[in-house]
Parts: structure tokens; C-alpha cells; sequence
């Protein structure tokens, strides 16, 4: 049976799968249903430092988008920290973390950009006996007005400067939350090594408006005919945090750094994907608030149903594993060739795949065949783009299929080479480096 | 003394009397807003769409599914009548489980295909309670048309040659509009006077004159009409009605299915509607699933029909054949009519002889079975009566019993086009005889116009 414990950065929970610093953290009643449901840990909803409360709008605080079926694709809020007085917080975060010691604990934390202000809080914090805190430098919207969230998480000087402060004064594990709205996420993650941090988590939400209303022509969600960006999340943003925490994990300077990922995580397949990508755990909130948290449930027995499928005995044994395959586009191996195969006995002859080759790419699949219906791919056009694959509604019923070595490639009438090759010695290439005579 | 279901000979008032609204009410209730964007969602979007092709109209279903999934119901209607403009009943009647959705993608990847059909109407309904008029009339081109019959194929003509500027008179026999619509049609899948309401839709356009209790033969003549209008479209249905061919059938109490249905058509209270305590139908198509079913609905405790084919012979739908098993109607197959016993005059059974294929032919193979019979409906298949085509002085040529028309709907008279029922090749559906009225339309336009005329 696989062991799907969690040790990151020192704070241990049963299974890797806590919930993010959000809604469903706010207050003691959901993080006590969130753990008799089986969640390793939470991110308690940001506090903020002591005084008047923070307010949030009276009207709506999220928008989404759907798929078919009216799926949540993803989910924008223009929420704020919590707007709970910060004493209540703290006293429950302690007594949740006496109620369930085996679970990890971690404060989420967003004060103004002064030592004195972190100085001031992390004392605080530690007294509730919390496993760690998780800087918020990610919030979009609001709070990022005031010179906090995402306004510091998008100066990296600033990002160092506060990490090195709550190393300075807490003995707590630091987590540096990033937010995604930079060009590039590894500047953030430098300076958060930099400034001594234990660990980074990302994606924080996407800047974002989900819709506009078109009898009102008020971007929704909408307060009293106006709306605001707001963080987005949710499936759909799960590619960009997939990508973002690749290019850290990967990244010479930051390489190692440990990091918890966040964007989109619905099952325990994206939560894999996360791990495998040099995640050291996960974190969900968009899946929770959609179907409750029980769906915990269903990440933890397929997350350990796959390890023993695969003979992965540990979380060890899978984080990181698909790093050293991620690369930049002119390593990958132009030797490589692959055709689209349509299943003849899966295909429904919904003709989706013809169409999207015929209109918008290749025209390497037919529509009929001896005056039937038959959809079949012309390997002597087909590029191996991909494209029908994705379009197909059945699963599995097109699938890439690599030519081997020395078959005839039809399409360019030249057999496939056992040798690697890539864009840095192509021969088009104008700045390729001489290969040795 | 009995009373109700176990009343015996034909007799009304079988079941309590609130029973009526609820048995005849909607077969397929329409979709409310929330289920029809479910049912949307389904969709593929196939390309040369599978349904599309199946569709004897061809709507382009898959664009007016996209439609109403994204909000647009009406632009999902004008796709569907742009094509179709009795999409509305043929939402409701068309046999979907053998067109468009024995067609669909889904039909093959899970067994449940699309539910075409309900989205149709549901389309459909949101343009004609708005009274959304989506065509108005090219301008008039002095052109007139007579059309025989106000039924789906001469109400698909009127519509669209009255688009195109001309005017059309329609002579219609009945009292009412609407065709098979109107009187042949189970009451289950035309609730709410429908075929009335569509037909005020269609005419709506403008330029369509329905002239009723006007049969032709009888009260106007084709040589006439030919000569009065610059055109004439055949659309009048079939009038006739086979015979059993069993001895004894004219006793009181063997009736003609469409008779019994028109009449259950027109009838206010169902419950004042006598029908037998056990009823035998002769046929194996909708019009005997029909009677079957709607005899049962009214109260009957034992409905039979009887079909002198196999299962997979018969012309009604598998869905249809099913309606009538979950109604409590027996199908029997294999059994054809030999003789109708009655007493002092009144049908009291049926005599019938099973039968077999022998030799490639059907046969029957001697053996009996009677069954008693209060009531006996011949739903064996309906004619066209050529007597009313008579008065012209060139005939239209016949083929096998119907008018022989061309690709384009053309007769061998000229002038003359025809279409539905009533044509060689007509498949006996609403679907089919709108196609038909349209394309017929379009080949007089084109006549009218190719040699510079209009």
C-alpha cells in the first residue's frame, strides 16, 4: 500500500492535499468539517493585522465560467483577507490545532509592508501553535490597491526584503505565496530564496473578468452596475500553474526550493501532475467550493490507488519525476514522428476531427470513403499536430502513434532516423551550431 | 349492472371522468428552459451532421441546438423553419427515433441520442408564443396558386410560395385546416389545439387564402382550376380506405381507424366518446398504434391489434410499439382477418387465420383463432380516391395507385405539381409531405420565373 504522507519542509500531515488559504478556511466550523472529511491540512484565511476589520462587498464576491453542462471551468472573487477581527481567528486556529494535532496548520499572513507590522503579528501567530505561515503576496484584487498581496509579490525586492524580516523574527517555517500576474515567475521565486524562505506555493489567482452583462454592460461579478478584476482559479487556470511551477522547479537558481502548488487541483490526477512537476504537495480550494469536501475523498483513494498501480511506495518517489522532462522548445527532438490513428470501432462519426484538420489545419483526414461516412487518417498529410485528438468526444478513440525507426515517413517520403536532432543543429536554423565534420 | 372498463358492446363514460385530461395529455411535455440547456449541451456539433441528413427536411439541427445553448432561442427557430415551417408539429409527430435521433453520434457512443425532437419544440414554442413572424413576402408578383389541401404538404407550399410574392388560394374539404394534422393525429401528441394554432402561424405571412369545405371533384374541378391559376399543387392526402377482404365487415362495429380518430379529434369530452370493452385493430402502422393506444386510453379493457407480418415488418415505430405495451395494448403478429362474426348485426368477433412465409410469399396456414370484439378498427392502410381527379381533360397519370410527380414534384399534367400522401414515393409522414409542399413550391417559382415571366 502506498504511503501517501506528507513531510514538507518539516510540517507532516497524513496525505498531501491541504486547502488553500480561501473561503473554506475562514473560520473554525469549516476547518473542523474539512478535517473530519480527511483534508491533511489548511491554510487558514489571511489574517490581517490587528485593528478595525477588514469589509467586503454586500453584493456578488465571484464570477465563473462554465463548460458543457454547466461545469465550473473557473471562479473569480473580488473577496478580501478575512474580515473576521484577528484575535477570533487566533483563538480558534489554536484550539483547531490542539483538536487535530496530526494535521498541518499554517497561517496565511498579509500585513502593511513595514517590519514593524510583521514584527508585531508573527508572535501572534505563533502562539496558536500553527505549523507555519504562508506569506500572501498574491492577492489581485483590493487588498493590492492598499500596497499589499500582489503589489508586493510583483517587486521582488520587496518579496526578499519581507521574507527576510519573518525569518527574522519567527521561528515558523515561511511559505511565499506568489501571484501569477508577472511575466515571469521565477524573478518572484528568486527573491524569495533570496530572502531565505522555506518554501514558495503558486499560483495565487489570475487577474480577470469572467463576463460582462449585456443588458447592463457591467462586468460581472457585478456591485450596483460596476465591477472590479478579480482572481481567477479553477480548472482553467490549472495549465498556467502547472507551467509556472515548472519553470521554478527547474530553474538553476531556485532549483530544490520547495514548493506547494496550487491552480485548479479537482483530482488526484492534477494533483500528481502537480507533484510530478516538483511539487511537494497540493492545494485545492475551487474543487472544494464547488462540490464540498468530501471530494478529498476521491483524491486521497486515487492518488494511492495509482502509486500501487505504478509501484510508487512513497510521495519521495514521485515529486519532481517529470522536471528533468520539461525543456525549451529547440531541445525537443525534430526526429521524432508521430501519426493520428482513429480507431475504427471507438469512432461515433461525430466528424469533428475531419472538420478541425479540413478548415484549420492539415486536411489529413477524410470525411467519406467509397461513399460512406468514414473518417481515416491520410498519413501522407498528417503532421501529428494533435489537433483531432483533442477535439474527439470519444476517449481514446484517436491516438498518437510514433513511427519507428527507419518506417517511411509518408508525408515526407524520408525514413524516420534513430538520431536525435534538434532545432539548435537544423540546418534552417541560421544560428545553428556546427555539427562536427 | 357493469359499469366502467367492464361495460359490455361500445358504450362512453368507461372511466371516471377526471381520467380523460390525464390520459390524453402531452406524450413528450415540452422542456422547460433549464432542461433544454441540458439537452443543448449534449450536442457535438458533428460536421455534414448525421441528423441533418436524416431529417427529410434537412434542418440544420445542430446549428439550432447551438442556438438555443447559447441563448438564442429564436434564431434556433428561424433555422428550424427556414427549412421546415411546420417544425412545430413535426417536433411533436415526427417518429425522431427512426430520423434524426436513431442518426445522432450519441445514439451510437451511448444509445441515448440527443432529444432533437423536444429541443425542436421547445425552439419552436418560444417563436410562436411570441408571435415571431421571421419572413415577409417578396414583392407580389400577381402569380396565384391553387392548392388542394390544407394539410402539411399543401401548408408548407402555400408558405412558401406566398414568400416569394405570389398568392395562393387553398381548397381544403373539411371544415378545418391543418390535414392530418387536425384529424389524424393521436390526441396525445397535438395537445392544445395545436394544429389549429400552427396553422394560423403559417398563414400569418400573408397572401394564403384557406377556402374549407371545398373538396375537389365535388365543389371545384382540376380542368378549371387549371385554368384559373397559373398553377395548381396536389396535396390533398389520401381519401380512401382499404378493405379488410373478410367476410361479414360491414357489421356494426367495424370501423375505420382514421374515422375513429378524426371523430376522437373533434370530440370536446372525451368521455362522451363511446368505445368497445374489447377492441381489435387490423393494421401494423401508426394509424393502428394510434387507434390501439387512444381505445385503451378511453377506457377499453382489452385493445388487440393484429398484424399479419412479423415484429420487424411492421411500419410503426419500435418507440411506437413500445407506447403501446406500457399502455396495456397487445401486439400480435402473424394473423390476418378472415371473417367478422356478428350478432343481430352488431361485430360480437373476429375470426382470423394465423400466417407464415412460405415460399417467399405470405400465406395463411389454415390455423384459426377467434377473439371477441365489441369493436373492430381497419387501420390496413388508406388510398388515393383518382375520382376526384376527374373533370380534367388530360388526367394525371397515375403510379401504383398514387400521382406520379418528378424530382421536382411535377405531374404529367402541366401546371400541375402535387406532393404528401398522395404522391408516388410519399413515406406516409408529416416531415416528408412539408419537404415535399416546399420543394414543390420552389420548382413552380422557378417556373414562374425562368422564362422571364414574373
Amino acid at each position: 500500500m502506498a504511503d501517501i504522507r506528507n513531510n514538507f519542509i518539516g510540517i507532516k500531515s497524513p496525505n498531501p492535499f491541504w486547502l488553500a488559504s480561501a473561503p473554506p478556511t475562514d473560520k473554525a466550523y469549516n476547518v473542523e468539517r474539512a478535517f473530519k472529511a480527511g483534508w491533511g491540512g489548511v491554510v487558514w484565511k489571511t489574517l490581517g493585522e490587528e485593528g478595525p476589520p477588514v469589509v467586503n462587498v454586500n453584493g456578488p464576491r465571484y464570477g465563473a465560467i462554465w463548460g458543457a453542462d454547466r461545469r465550473l471551468l473557473g471562479l473569480n472573487n473580488i473577496e478580501l483577507i478575512t474580515d473576521r477581527d484577528l484575535q477570533t481567528n487566533l483563538r480558534e486556529m489554536k484550539q483547531v490545532k490542539m483538536n487535530w494535532p496530526d494535521r498541518a496548520l499554517i497561517a496565511s499572513i498579509m500585513v502593511p509592508c513595514v517590519e514593524e507590522s510583521w514584527k508585531a503579528i508573527l508572535p501572534l501567530v505563533e502562539e496558536t501553535g500553527a505549523d507555519g505561515i504562508e506569506l500572501n503576496f498574491g492577492c489581485p484584487h483590493g487588498m493590492s490597491e492598499r500596497g499589499m498581496g500582489a503589489a508586493v509579490g510583483q517587486v521582488p525586492e520587496y518579496i526578499e526584503m519581507v521574507v527576510r524580516w519573518c525569518k527574522q523574527y519567527t521561528r515558523m517555517p515561511v511559505i511565499t505565496k506568489l501571484t501569477p500576474n508577472v511575466t515571469d515567475v521565477r524573478k518572484p521565486a528568486r527573491a524569495a530564496k533570496a530572502g531565505g524562505t522555506d518554501a514558495v506555493s503558486l499560483i495565487n489567482t489570475v487577474n480577470s473578468i469572467t463576463s460582462v452583462n449585456l443588458d447592463t454592460f457591467s462586468p460581472e461579478p457585478s456591485i450596483d452596475g460596476k465591477g472590479s478584476h478579480g482572481g481567477y482559479c479553477g480548472p482553467a487556470v490549472k495549465p498556467m500553474a502547472l507551467h509556472m511551477v515548472a519553470e521554478i522547479a527547474r530553474d538553476g537558481e531556485t532549483r530544490g526550493l520547495p514548493i506547494s502548488g496550487i491552480g485548479g487541483v479537482t483530482t488526484w490526477r492534477d494533483a500528481a501532475e502537480f507533484m510530478a512537476l516538483g511539487a511537494g504537495n497540493v492545494q485545492v480550494c475551487t474543487a472544494a467550493m464547488t462540490y464540498g469536501f468530501k471530494i478529498v475523498q476521491e483524491m486521497i483513494a486515487g492518488l494511492e490507488n495509482w502509486m500501487d498501480e505504478k509501484g510508487h511506495r512513497s510521495l519521495d518517489d514521485i515529486v519532481g519525476r517529470a522536471t528533468p522532462n520539461v525543456t525549451d522548445w529547440q531541445y525537443l527532438n525534430l526526429n521524432y514522428i508521430a501519426k493520428a490513428h482513429i480507431d475504427q470501432e471507438a469512432c461515433i462519426k461525430c466528424g469533428r476531427c475531419h472538420i478541425a484538420c479540413e478548415d484549420t489545419s492539415h486536411q489529413a483526414i477524410t470525411s467519406m470513403v467509397d461513399g460512406a461516412r468514414h473518417f481515416e487518417v491520410m498519413e501522407d498529410e498528417c503532421v501529428g499536430c494533435n489537433l483531432c485528438v483533442n477535439v474527439c468526444p470519444v476517449e481514446g478513440c484517436i491516438t498518437m502513434v510514433p513511427l519507428e525507426v527507419g518506417v517511411l515517413d509518408q508525408r515526407t517520403g524520408k525514413p524516420v532516423s534513430p538520431n536525435y536532432a534538434n532545432w539548435t543543429t537544423h540546418p534552417n536554423n541560421p544560428m545553428a551550431k556546427v555539427a562536427a565534420e | 349492472m357493469a359499469t366502467g372498463h367492464f361495460k359490455d358492446g361500445i358504450a362512453d363514460n368507461r372511466l371516471a371522468p377526471e381520467t380523460y385530461a390525464d390520459n390524453f395529455s402531452d406524450l413528450h411535455p415540452p422542456l422547460d428552459h433549464h432542461e433544454a440547456l441540458v439537452e443543448a449541451d449534449r450536442c457535438y456539433f458533428c460536421y455534414d451532421a448525421p441528423c441533418m441528413t436524416a431529417c427529410p427536411t434537412s434542418i440544420d439541427i445542430p446549428m439550432f441546438i447551438r442556438q438555443i445553448a447559447t441563448g438564442n432561442p429564436l434564431g434556433s427557430a428561424k433555422t428550424i423553419f427556414d427549412q421546415n415551417i411546420l417544425g412545430g408539429m413535426c417536433a411533436r409527430v415526427c417518429p425522431t427515433e427512426t430520423l434524426c435521433e436513431e442518426a445522432c453520434v450519441r445514439e451510437a457512443a451511448e444509445g441515448k441520442p440527443v432529444q432533437i425532437g423536444r429541443l425542436q419544440r421547445y425552439a419552436t414554442d418560444v417563436a410562436m408564443e411570441e408571435e415571431k413572424q421571421f419572413y415577409k413576402r417578396a414583392a407580389l408578383t400577381g402569380k396565384r396558386v391553387a392548392v388542394i389541401g390544407a394539410g402539411p404538404a399543401g401548408l408548407a407550399a402555400a408558405h412558401r410560395l406566398a414568400r416569394h410574392g405570389h398568392d395562393v388560394i387553398i381548397f381544403e374539404a373539411k371544415p378545418k385546416s391543418g390535414g392530418l394534422n387536425e384529424y389524424g393525429i393521436a390526441a396525445y401528441k397535438s395537445t392544445d389545439d395545436f394544429a389549429q394554432a400552427e396553422v394560423d402561424y403559417v398563414t400569418a405571412i400573408g397572401g394564403i387564402d384557406i377556402r374549407n369545405d371545398m373538396a375537389l371533384g365535388r365543389d371545384v374541378q382540376l380542368s378549371d382550376l387549371v385554368q384559373s391559376y397559373d398553377a395548381v399543387f396536389l396535396g390533398m392526402g389520401l381519401g380512401g380506405i382499404n378493405a379488410l377482404k373478410a367476410d361479414g365487415e360491414d357489421a356494426k362495429g367495424v370501423e375505420n381507424a382514421v374515422e375513429f380518430i378524426s371523430v376522437l379529434r373533434q370530440t370536446g369530452d372525451l368521455a362522451k366518446l363511446p368505445i368497445g370493452r374489447r377492441v381489435v385493430v387490423i393494421g401494423g402502422g401508426m394509424t393502428a398504434i394510434d387507434a390501439g393506444v387512444q381505445s385503451k386510453l378511453l377506457g377499453a379493457e382489452d385493445v388487440t391489434i393484429c398484424y399479419r407480418r412479423g415484429k420487424e415488418d411492421m411500419n410503426a415505430s419500435g418507440f411506437e410499439q413500445d407506447l403501446a405495451a406500457a399502455n396495456g395494448v397487445t401486439i400480435r403478429h402473424w394473423l390476418q382477418p378472415k371473417r367478422v362474426i356478428s350478432h343481430n348485426g352488431k361485430v360480437t368477433a373476429i375470426e382470423l387465420e394465423y400466417t407464415a412465409m412460405k415460399d417467399g410469399k405470405l400465406a395463411g396456414t389454415g390455423e384459426l383463432l377467434t377473439l371477441p370484439a365489441d369493436q373492430v378498427f381497419k387501420a390496413i392502410g388508406q388510398t388515393l380516391v383518382p375520382a376526384a381527379l376527374n373533370g380534367s381533360s388530360a388526367s394525371v397519370e397515375l403510379e401504383n395507385g398514387r400521382i406520379k410527380v418528378d424530382a421536382e414534384g411535377r405531374t404529367s399534367m402541366a401546371k400541375v405539381w402535387a406532393g404528401g400522401d398522395c404522391i408516388r414515393g410519399g413515406e406516409d409522414l408529416t416531415v416528408t409531405s412539408v419537404a415535399q409542399g416546399r420543394d414543390a413550391a420552389e420548382s413552380i417559382h422557378r417556373a414562374f420565373t425562368s422564362n422571364g415571366r414574373a
